[in-house]
């Protein structure tokens, strides 16, 4: 069973979103993804300032036999990205929802929180194997 | 673990001495443009030999014995066919002596590509593919002239879920664009949806005849009749050619362009990951976009042709992997039609004898009669035991593991190939092993889960390798 | 003759066990229509006796001469431990080393092959070899593609025809542009390429030493590459060169590829020959092709494994770095081999061959053969005379290939030849040739 916090936003993509203040999201890949996707080995990260949409993609995980894109769950400009994750990885695994985060977006309209699933959502969404 | 051969470096130990001509140089190379010396190992002939031998001795290989590998075809390689790959005649021939001189090898080249043709139906081959894939690239190649030429914008190919790696990427590398067909519970693609795919944009559908969890798509005659009367092309991967070769042609199938692999049907060894060889091959209308050059027979005498203004141009360096072509010449003149027809007879009676034996034991998620090979899965193996433990369990007991995790859409898929060469007993000693695992597997999993036990090294930490990429040996 | 050992007996058991009366029962799922009972149109059979005879016969319509022809295929001294050792089975009968526990044999030479490919070409990373020459240029333009996102390539016309002509047909298929650089006295920096070199240009490719056998500036190249913010790739297609000359990594090339048949594999008309791409490490994530990496086992012991395999087609699919799937891994087996035994003499070995061109051209420019380039050269050279194109008809008769005519490859060279020396056309060879001219 894997931890799905009650106080973050989710995408059917099984990124999750938290609001730093109220135009600053950090996103990264939830607990169920990184177990789907077994030990990770490489994080592709976005390029800072790059603008990007929501639903496109942003970012790449890899582990020895599968890749998986991650895409931008809300529309924005990439403010920081998670430099650590070059050198560890393994972070995404042990700690999806903390020093694994991916990057930190500038959100260009805040109403496109709504659209995402909030945590029992994201549960049902999980157990129904989407 | 043996040292590499960087590891047995001496100063002073390598003896190997260059002809002494007595010729001085008139032409003295500036030094800016010379290196100061070459960094290679400093080793013997003795260690040299002994490093290699032991090197080998830590690698299975089919003399070893059956070698499972799913849609690889590993079967065996006859001898006379390495002897006659290295007559000096063919191996000290120089690519452009120019064709009087090369007479033998260029009918060799023709030859085999009439053969071929026989066996599939195909008007014309082209031996320059180097291997499958590269052979795919030329025929999608083929494709984008094709359309190119009759001034046709169509920008898609369908390819099917079950469909090989390859051929996504090889379609990707020509600029067309991807449509996913689904299979249906059965196997066969899914013809409502396929149907729905086809309009005027699709340029082509590529399948792998039979398909990749080892079953003919009994509706191969519908899919090439829906595919023509859109005026799309059909498009056959010959990976697992073994299976029909002498039994059934691709062309009445309703294929356009075709490749082979000969490294899989015909019998040439895999060299640890290559040479292949992977000649396409084309109906009527298509010969003109063949690559360059082409060879021509007229009056017994063999040439190069390039003078082929609709071709799609050159693909290798040379023609090919000719000496791999060689020895699939030499093993189809061996075989003869009989011989040549029961490759398809008995690598299918083989596969079906293991299917049947072992689908009492394990779970076989499409119950068809499949051809040379078919699919099991892990599903209800005891305690957790997964196809990766039972894949590396099967070396303890001297066997190579079958194709593992693919197809795709077969969640922990096992594809079993053990093509026409394995004897019955063969086939039994390996269901016995299967059955003795399957009993592990609930009286004692921890054995399983720990395999291979011995083996030259134990299981190896991938993940390690792919977070800190080592790539080459360092002091 | 055939390889299958089943016998009628075990056929009838086997089909009990599964079900069915006859064999063409098994066959029911492909419509009957298309299953004739006529068997291929095929010679009868033969015994390996036969075969043997009979591919004697072919092997006798082939005529090996005295040759002075290089172009991209090298005739050098195999040592006999290279074919010994490479004929062993467990290394020609295995597959690609998918279970690295049992394949850790072909896995530690492809270790070593990216090794010796690095210090020979100056590069950071390697991989487990390609195709050929002319497809290893072609992939390294698509992987300078995916680096910097340009879209164009400029070539110089001193790059080997043949590989200029594959790299045509990839850039026609890819839809990247292909554009091709004149020469200037035989090497590549000109006015032509400097005025072609604009943004748009991904990848400068040249070839060393080039096709005439000219050695190239290669540091010059580089900074007028760089200075446009492109990439330099250097393709080497007589790598016994590298024994000699300063490698393309420390003049500045970004990507190196190129042939390595010269290094223990035969000519074999073609194929298979070995080609290979070596690349600084910034372009570790698209490189084409298999990948070996060090790690460790459960019992910590050191051992080798494929790696990176994300990059590849079996996982990517459509956005992999390459379709390529197999490759020329027992080519690479023997030139890991055969530079094992030449080990550092392959500068001696280089230099030899160096010599012996610079004798033929002393010897040639005898009887009226003039060198068409005034550059340093390494194994081949350029000769013009009147009767360039005739050379070839008369010399063939008496057993030499006298080289290669060049007027079907350059219009501007009509009357020249390419010709070739190793250490394999000896000085009587070269006396006896000289003789007859």
């Amino acid at each position: 069973m894997s931890l799905i916090p009650d106080d973050l936003k989710y995408t059917k993509d099984h990124e999750w979103v938290r609001m730093e203040t109220d135009l600053i999201a950090c996103c990264g890949i939830t607990d169920h993804a990184q177990e789907m996707l077994t030990d990770i080995v490489f994080v592709e990260l976005p390029e800072i300032n790059a603008e990007v949409k929501s639903g496109e993609q942003i970012a790449v995980v890899e582990s020895v036999k599968a890749v998986s894109d991650v895409f931008s769950p809300v529309s924005g400009r990439i403010l920081e990205i998670n430099k650590t994750l070059e050198d560890s990885p393994e972070l995404v695994n042990t700690s999806p929802y903390g020093e694994g985060w991916i990057c930190k977006i500038e959100i260009k309209n805040p109403r496109e929180m709504n659209d995402l699933m909030d945590a029992s959502a994201y549960n049902s969404h999980v157990e129904a194997g989407d | 673990m043996t040292k590499l051969i960087f590891e047995k470096h001496g100063k002073g130990k390598n003896k190997f001495r260059v002809p002494d001509f007595g010729v001085k140089d008139n032409d003295v190379i500036p030094d800016k443009f010379k290196n100061s010396s070459v960094d290679l190992p400093d080793v013997n002939e003795v260690d040299v030999v002994r490093h290699y031998t032991n090197l080998s001795s830590l690698n299975f290989g089919v003399d070893r014995a059956m070698y499972p590998l799913g849609s690889c075809t590993m079967k065996h390689n006859p001898r006379i066919n390495e002897k006659i790959s290295s007559l000096m005649q063919f191996s000290a021939l120089h690519p452009m002596c120019g064709d009087t001189l090369s007479q033998g090898a260029l009918q060799v080249i023709h030859e085999l590509s009439v053969y071929l043709s026989a066996i599939t139906g195909m008007s014309a081959f082209s031996l320059a593919p180097a291997a499958g894939s590269h052979g795919e690239l030329t025929g999608v190649m083929i494709i984008k002239k094709y359309f190119e030429e009759i001034g046709e914008k169509r920008d898609k190919i369908i390819i099917p879920d079950s469909a090989h790696g390859t051929n996504p990427a090889s379609v990707a590398m020509c600029g067309f664009k991807i449509l996913e067909a689904p299979s249906n519970q059965e196997g066969d693609v899914d013809l409502d949806k396929l149907s729905g795919m086809i309009d005027g944009s699709v340029a082509a559908m590529m399948l792998t005849s039979p398909n990749t969890l080892g079953l003919f798509d009994r509706n191969i005659l519908k899919i090439s009749e829906m595919l023509h009367a859109n005026g799309s092309v059909f498009y056959a991967d010959g990976a697992n050619l073994n299976a029909v070769i002498g039994t059934a042609r691709m062309k009445d199938m309703g294929f356009d362009i075709m490749h082979i692999n000969l490294h899989k049907t015909f019998s040439t060894p895999h060299g640890g990951g290559g040479p292949g060889s992977g000649p396409v091959g084309v109906v009527e209308k298509f010969v003109k976009y063949l690559p360059v050059p082409f060879v021509r027979e007229e009056g017994g005498k063999y040439a190069l042709d390039y003078n082929r203004p609709d071709s799609i141009g050159r693909v290798h360096s040379f023609y090919g992997n000719f000496l791999v072509a060689l020895k699939s010449y030499a093993y189809i003149r061996t075989l003869g039609p009989e011989g040549i027809r029961d490759i398809s007879r008995i690598s299918v009676l083989n596969a079906n004898y293991l299917r049947s034996r072992l689908m009492k034991e394990f779970n076989l998620p499409i119950n068809r009669t499949c051809m040379h090979e078919f699919v099991l899965n892990d599903k209800d193996i005891p305690n957790h035991v997964t196809t990766n433990d039972l894949a590396k369990r099967l070396l303890d007991y001297g066997y190579h593991a079958p194709t593992v995790y693919f197809p795709l859409l077969i969640p922990g898929a096992m594809m079993i190939e053990p093509t026409e060469t394995e004897g019955k007993d063969s086939l039994d000693e390996f269901v016995d092993a299967m059955i003795k695992i399957k009993k592990e597997a609930s009286d004692n999993p921890e054995i399983i889960l720990g395999a291979p036990h011995t083996t030259p090294v134990r299981r190896v930490d991938a993940v390690a390798a792919a977070r800190n990429p080592i790539l080459k040996w360092q002091e | 003759m055939s390889y299958i050992s089943i016998t009628e007996d075990e056929i009838k058991i086997m089909l009990g066990e599964i079900g069915v009366d006859s064999i063409d029962d098994l066959f029911a799922d492909i419509p009957k229509s298309i299953r004739p009972d006529k068997k291929p149109d095929l010679p009868s059979p033969l015994s390996e006796q036969e075969l043997s005879f009979h591919i004697g016969n072919l092997a006798e319509k082939n005529r090996i001469h005295t040759s002075f022809i290089g172009a991209g295929s090298y005739n050098h001294y195999i040592p006999a431990a290279v074919d010994h050792l490479s004929s062993r089975s467990e290394f020609f009968t295995a597959y690609t080393p998918y279970q690295p526990e049992v394949s850790q044999g072909t896995l530690a030479v492809i270790f070593e092959f990216q090794t010796m490919i690095c210090k020979l070409t100056g590069m950071d990373v390697a991989n487990a070899s390609m195709y050929d020459g002319a497809t290893s240029v072609a992939e390294s333009v698509l992987m300078s593609i995916r680096a910097n996102k340009k879209n164009k390539v400029l070539i110089s016309r001193t790059v080997h025809p043949h590989y200029r002509d594959v790299l045509k047909t990839y850039c026609w298929a890819s839809g990247i542009g292909y554009l091709e650089a004149d020469f200037s006295d035989g090497s590549s920096p000109s006015d032509d390429l400097k005025k072609k070199l604009d943004n748009d240009v991904s990848a400068v490719v040249v070839q060393n030493p080039n096709f005439f056998g000219v050695i190239e500036d290669i540091d010059e190249i580089a900074s007028l590459t760089h200075g446009n913010n492109s990439n330099l790739i250097v393709t080497v297609n007589e790598p016994v060169s590298l024994g000699l000359l300063k490698n393309p990594g420390n003049s500045g090339a970004d990507i190196v590829c190129g042939d390595a048949q010269a290094f223990g594999n035969p000519m074999g008309f073609g194929g298979p020959i070995l080609g290979f791409i070596s690349a600084k490490k910034e372009f570790l994530r698209m490189m084409p092709g298999r990948l070996t990496g060090k790690t460790t086992d459960l019992d910590g012991k050191t051992c080798y494994v494929l790696t990176l395999q994300t990059r590849e087609q079996h996982i990517r699919r459509e956005r992999a770095t390459s379709n390529i799937c197999s490759n020329q891994a027992l080519c690479a087996l023997r030139s890991v081999i055969y530079l094992s035994i030449v080990g550092p003499r392959l500068r001696e070995l280089a230099d030899l061959n160096h010599r012996m061109a610079s004798y033929l051209k002393a010897r040639l420019s005898e009887k009226g053969f003039t060198p068409v380039f005034e550059r340093p050269f390494f194994n081949e050279i350029v000769m013009r005379h009147k009767t360039a194109d005739k050379l070839d008809h008369w010399l063939k008769d008496l057993g030499y290939i006298p080289g290669l005519y060049l007027g079907g490859h350059y219009k501007e060279l009509k009357d020249c030849v390419l010709f070739c020396a190793t250490e394999m056309t000896s000085k009587s060879d070269i006396d006896n040739f000289i003789k007859h001219i």
